[in-house]
């Protein structure tokens, strides 16, 4: 047994006083610096196509309707040429397992990359910044803002900044709201101050959640309340991508100048200029190694990069590398070959394996379903004529949105005639309860129940059908 | 409001209940802070896991702190306005029954003008008002389908309300009369009066004869006297039954129980007891209005009202 050693913060300092600790922190303000490079790049596309999806898709049309719309009043969730029931939930299962083996793959692979570039916090906290930098200036410029007492000037900026969050907070609201009722007629609404307490309600809520979380919550969303946040970083293992400090070239750290001779002065690559803690969103030093608060945004890796540049020195003193490779355990080119390791090739296969299974699903979905419901009163009936009756109906769902007429048969007992208004025409992603009986001869059936199968056809198109089974009770 | 008899069970509940929400808040402020000793930081907890797994005490947000304060300011809130301290009501004085007599009410005034509507149109100007069907064919597979079935055809011992037939009268009227008030269709056992076995089979044989079922033409005529004298009084001398008591129509063919000799033998010997019950305290006159328009349209479909009565029925 390997003795313990002790916490790194436990430093005994003899002779101080006993002191009263607060088990809280006021939260210090984090002024991100704005950076450019390679990877603000890609995180600002994701931000732009992500957004443009967001705000965009609300307001396509498709077959005269939204083309994507969850009508959760009528149960009905359209997705461009699709239209899902509640029956279809498993495809929502589907794609819940696929966002995880997508989580699970990605993470695996290069670490917190939905953190960094596609999750909404991120993206939102982005665009919030930017509206922040635009308006109150950069880091230094903001830092000093602050630092004032309230001035006209002050208030001015803050209440520009204020004003256009919230504008675009309500805005993101309003679209979130937009899927769920048509948005074309919650414009219509929103302008004539004629929404719905409900659609006021969820507008208002989502845009003080946008507001909120990317205006004044930012980092502590991932710090204190993100479950992701913190079970990502299970998934990593030697061979993730991770963004790193390469202690081995950076250190001893110190300042010098740019003419300085690297081998006389005895120092690291690195400039000790702090670019890369003034650029984190979540106010962390990369340095001190990989920590659980490293949403992988990759905005030091610019900020480093720009500096060693100026440097003269060559890029990636922090760079997306894996922990075997800065130890030295195989060289940095080999590191595209770890990435084929038995982990991700497993998540991969399953992932692949299930996205095949839902799409297949999805293009044999049939376009109509059928419940049979037993008459629970009536369990058979005699007929003038000696024979005996069951009452059935049918629930005839057409999902296709066009109008479609079918006809019901069905089979299991000699003789079966079916009484039914035929054929059956049900509208356009509709359903259709339809009372159905079934009639025979009892003669040589023992009493009790037994099993028939209705078919129901589409006239139009013979290969929509479906077999459902039921019981037919003899007495 | 309260269900114990002694008054001292009230004030336990009480008093514990405000007890654990203070507590808590003692708890609470209790646990903000920490002693170290000289020079040591708050670090880990102490506890250690597989050998180097050390629990962190990281400090929370103070913002968090506050989120616990507000619990508390919204449990004793809470306490104030609803019921929660034994037999105390709470200001708001809510309770379960007054927010479902709240939510009837709002319903019966939202939905209520709908069936007033109605209510105000004759039976058969309702029957062939669209929407007017729809919601009496769901009021009918509400209330009605448990016995006549979901396609009103009926069954052993409970009418078929699609055909012709009816054992209290098909006018609109007799329908809303019969759902409103219920009806009781007895039909008394009659077997001592009717006499030995021999005699009950020969009634039998001469009822299955006026829907021409006889199978013995002896007994037929032996039967008739009988039935004359027994069954007369209530299904007429011609068998041909009577509305106003609900005695059925024994010459149509149309079976409530089967049209077998031992069916009408039972029917005889032990009588026959049919129950409709009232539904005009549970669903309203005008709720049933809807239901007797639904009810009526099943046998007139498409004709109009005056030349219901003289179309055939419809298989």
């Amino acid at each position: 047994m390997n003795a313990v050693p002790p916490p790194p913060q436990l430093a005994v300092v003899a002779g101080a006083p006993e002191q009263e600790q607060s088990l809280y922190e006021v939260r210090r303000k984090i002024y991100p610096r704005a950076v450019r490079g390679w990877f603000a790049r890609w995180r600002w596309t994701l931000v732009i196509l992500t957004q443009l999806a967001f705000y965009g898709t609300a307001w396509l049309q498709w077959n005269d309707r939204q083309a994507v719309l969850f009508d959760l009043a009528s149960r009905k969730f359209y997705v461009f040429g699709l239209v899902l029931w509640p029956q279809d939930f498993i495809f929502l299962t589907g794609l819940l397992i696929i966002s995880a083996f997508s989580l699970f793959l990605f993470t695996a692979v290069a670490g917190r990359l939905w953190c960094g570039y596609a999750c909404p916090q991120t993206v939102y906290t982005e665009i919030f910044l930017w509206i922040e930098r635009v308006i109150e200036g950069d880091r230094l410029a903001r830092m000093k803002l602050d630092g004032q007492g309230v001035t006209a000037r002050k208030f001015g900026k803050k209440a520009l900044k204020h004003a256009v969050w919230i504008a675009l907070a309500l805005w993101t609201g309003f679209t979130f709201v937009g899927y769920f009722t048509p948005i074309r007629s919650l414009w219509g609404e929103a302008w004539a101050l004629n929404l719905g307490p409900w659609e006021t309600f969820w507008c208002l809520f989502y845009g003080f959640a946008a507001y909120g979380n990317a205006g004044w919550m930012r980092e502590q969303v991932c710090k204190y309340m993100c479950p992701y946040a913190r079970f990502q970083s299970v998934m990593f293992d030697p061979d993730t991508l991770v963004i790193t400090y390469d202690a081995q070239r950076g250190e001893p750290r110190g300042s010098r100048a740019k003419s300085a001779d690297l081998a006389a002065t005895g120092l690291g690559h690195c400039v000790d200029c702090g670019i890369c803690v003034q650029v984190c969103p979540t106010g962390i030093d990369i340095r001190n190694g990989l920590q659980y608060e490293c949403i992988g945004c990759a905005a030091c890796i610019d900020g480093c990069d720009q500096v060693m540049d100026k440097m003269n020195y060559p890029r990636g003193l922090i760079r997306y590398t894996t922990e075997n490779a800065v130890r030295g355990r195989y060289a940095d080119h080999d590191i595209l070959r770890h990435v084929l390791r038995f982990r991700t090739l497993l998540y991969a296969t399953l992932l692949t394996v299930i996205v095949g299974a839902l799409f297949t699903t999805l293009l044999m979905r049939s376009p109509l379903k059928v419940n049979v419901v037993r008459d629970r009163g009536t369990l058979s009936r005699d007929l003038p004529d000696g024979r005996i009756e069951n009452v059935y109906r049918l629930q005839i769902m057409n999902t296709d949105e066009v109008a479609r007429r079918y006809r019901i048969s069905a089979t299991g007992l000699d003789g079966l005639e079916v009484v039914a208004r035929q054929p059956v025409e049900v509208p356009p992603a509709a359903a259709q309860l339809v009372p159905v009986e079934l009639r025979v001869n009892p003669d040589g059936l023992k009493p009790g129940s037994h099993p028939v199968v209705f078919h129901v056809e589409s006239e139009q198109d013979a290969h929509i059908r479906r077999d459902e089974k039921s019981t037919f009770i003899v007495r | 409001m309260s269900d114990f008899t002694s008054g001292f069970w009230n004030f336990y509940i009480g008093i514990i209940t405000i007890a654990s929400i203070l507590a808590c808040a003692v708890f609470l402020a209790a646990m903000t802070t920490r002693k170290t000793g000289p020079g040591e930081t708050v670090g880990t907890t102490g506890h250690v896991w597989d050998e180097d797994l050390r629990e962190w005490n990281n400090p929370l947000p103070n913002w968090w702190r506050w989120l616990f304060y507000i619990t508390i300011v919204f449990a004793l809130a809470y306490v104030v306005i609803y019921p929660g301290l034994g037999a105390f009501g709470g200001t708001a004085g809510w309770t379960s029954q007054k927010q479902y007599a709240d939510e009837v009410s709002r319903a019966d005034a939202q939905y209520g003008p709908i069936f007033a509507k109605y209510a105000q149109m004759p039976i058969p100007a309702v029957a062939a008002d669209p929407d007017a069907r729809k919601i009496g064919e769901r009021l009918f597979l509400n209330y009605c389908s448990q016995c006549h079935g979901s396609d009103a055809r009926g069954g052993r011992g409970f009418p078929n309300l699609t055909d012709k037939d009816w054992l209290y009268g098909g006018s609109p009227d007799a329908i809303r009369t019969t759902l409103l008030e219920g009806r009781n269709g007895v039909m008394p056992p009659l077997g001592a009066a009717v006499g030995d076995a021999e005699a009950m089979r020969n009634v039998a044989q001469y009822v299955l004869s006026l829907s021409g079922h006889a199978t013995d033409g002896v007994r037929v005529a032996l039967g008739k006297p009988k039935f004359e004298a027994v069954c007369a009084a209530c299904h007429g001398a011609n068998g041909k039954g009577n509305q106003a008591i609900g005695a059925p129509n024994l010459t149509d063919d149309i079976w409530l129980y089967r049209g077998t000799e031992a069916s009408v033998i039972e029917a005889i010997t032990n009588g026959r007891m049919g129950q409709m019950p009232a539904f005009k305290e549970f669903l309203g006159a005008d709720k049933v209005h809807l239901l007797a328009a639904y009810v009526w349209s099943l046998s007139n479909t498409g004709a109009p009202a005056s030349a219901a009565a003289a179309s055939p029925p419809q298989k």
